[in-house]
């Protein structure tokens, strides 16, 4: 782990997983997306509107895991005081805040003709609203303050008081009752999705994942010129 | 060296700590709650276990029991059971439908009882299961009162 906390060392395992992860993006959002669109049947209840949870579902346990990525980021800079850890949960929050709205947003347009309406205060869709307004607070937190660490040091305690919020968006839909339905992938009798509706599912979260890590790389690597430049025009000032 | 070592472990043991104090207080706080307050509705055994008045108002939710679904002369009412498998209630509405409302499937009403007992919903939202399945295939649960589980798959 400390090995990477290194710029140099970081730059060098990214310039050689950015390649990879890019032709990765672009065929299994290709195949993801035909088999999301094309390639697999209606569902017997919902009919066509299922392919929305191909882009829902996906964007939803995105938006979980790199809430995840940046708590672990942040106990890691808080622990260590690693400035390239604080950066690496300051590259992850708009990209999780995107896929946890994405979630929002589509989940409101399918909820809209299959439920009857496109909001509801349940447990999940309560939930799942703080962890977008979690993501918001930490980069709020971010621009707070004039002095860049403790800035990060403050997002990076709300995004660890946040943390709580992610057992409850899993569980809230076995705690509660919710109008959300209960867990189809990840249950302990096993999916009750059809495979023929499996494979662009997990084609699609396969895609989303890729593309987070491009997307993260690109955001890592900006920040960590950013931070370059501030030293070096701070070192101008100095002299 | 060694003295900066400690500090560096003592801030993860202090974070460490802190987190696990957090994590216990608010599912503590959360159970101590209960699942009724932070429920979205009452299933028809809650409604007659807690004996909820007529006139009060609160979301009902359940399946649709089969045959039960019929639709009055003004073509506008419709009249239907809700049961938990436990229990049932009798539920009436004027207005529109969602697309998945199906006899078999869950529903989540909002409303009042009369004073005949009969639930009169403002709204019906329809509830999707956990189920995905191509048309002409059977889903994992196909009656879902016979399922072992089949009140908890409904979010209790």
């Amino acid at each position: 782990m400390h090995r990477f906390a290194n710029p140099a060392q970081f730059n060098r395992l990214a310039d050689a997983v950015m390649p990879w992860a890019m032709v990765a993006t672009v065929l299994l959002f290709g195949a993801g997306l035909y088999y999301a669109l094309a390639g697999s049947p209606p569902d017997y209840q919902q009919g066509e509107s299922v392919r929305v949870m191909y882009v829902h579902v996906p964007a939803a346990w995105m938006g979980m895991f790199v809430y995840v990525v940046m708590a672990v980021a942040s106990f890691a800079a808080l622990a260590w005081r690693h400035p390239l850890a604080l950066l690496a949960g300051k590259a992850a929050a708009p990209i999780g805040a995107t896929f946890t709205a994405l979630a929002l947003i589509t989940g409101a347009l399918w909820g809209k003709p299959m439920w009857g309406t496109y909001w509801v205060w349940d447990g999940r869709l309560t939930s799942v609203l703080v962890q977008f307004f979690l993501y918001l607070g930490y980069m709020a937190l971010w621009k707070s303050m004039e002095d860049e660490e403790k800035a990060g040091n403050a997002a990076s305690i709300l995004a660890l008081v946040g943390l709580v919020n992610i057992p409850i968006i899993k569980f809230s839909v076995d705690w509660w009752s919710t109008l959300h339905q209960p867990a189809s992938v990840m249950r302990l009798d096993g999916p009750t999705i059809d495979g023929a509706m499996l494979v662009p599912l997990f084609l699609m979260a396969a895609a989303y994942q890729v593309y987070f890590t491009v997307v993260f790389i690109w955001r890592m690597k900006f920040e960590i010129n950013n931070r370059k430049l501030s030293v070096m025009r701070s070192v101008d000032m100095g002299h | 060296m060694a003295g900066l070592k400690t500090r560096k472990q003592q801030r993860i043991l202090v974070l460490s700590a802190a987190i696990a104090t957090l994590f216990g207080a608010v599912l503590l706080v959360l159970f101590a709650l209960g699942g009724d307050s932070l429920s979205l509705f009452l299933q028809p055994l809650d409604v007659k276990n807690k004996q909820v008045e007529a006139g009060q108002h609160f979301r009902l939710g359940g399946l649709v029991e089969a045959g039960s679904f019929s639709r009055d002369d003004d073509g506008l009412t419709y009249r239907f059971t809700v049961t938990d498998c436990a229990a049932t209630l009798p539920v009436q509405f004027k207005g529109l439908l969602p697309d998945l409302f199906r006899e078999g499937q869950g529903v989540v009403t909002e409303g009042a009882l009369n004073a005949d007992g009969v639930f009169v919903a403002t709204t019906v939202l329809a509830k999707h299961d956990e189920n995905y399945n191509p048309p002409g295939t059977l889903p994992k649960s196909a009656d879902q009162c016979t399922h072992p589980d089949a009140v908890s798959r409904m979010g209790r």
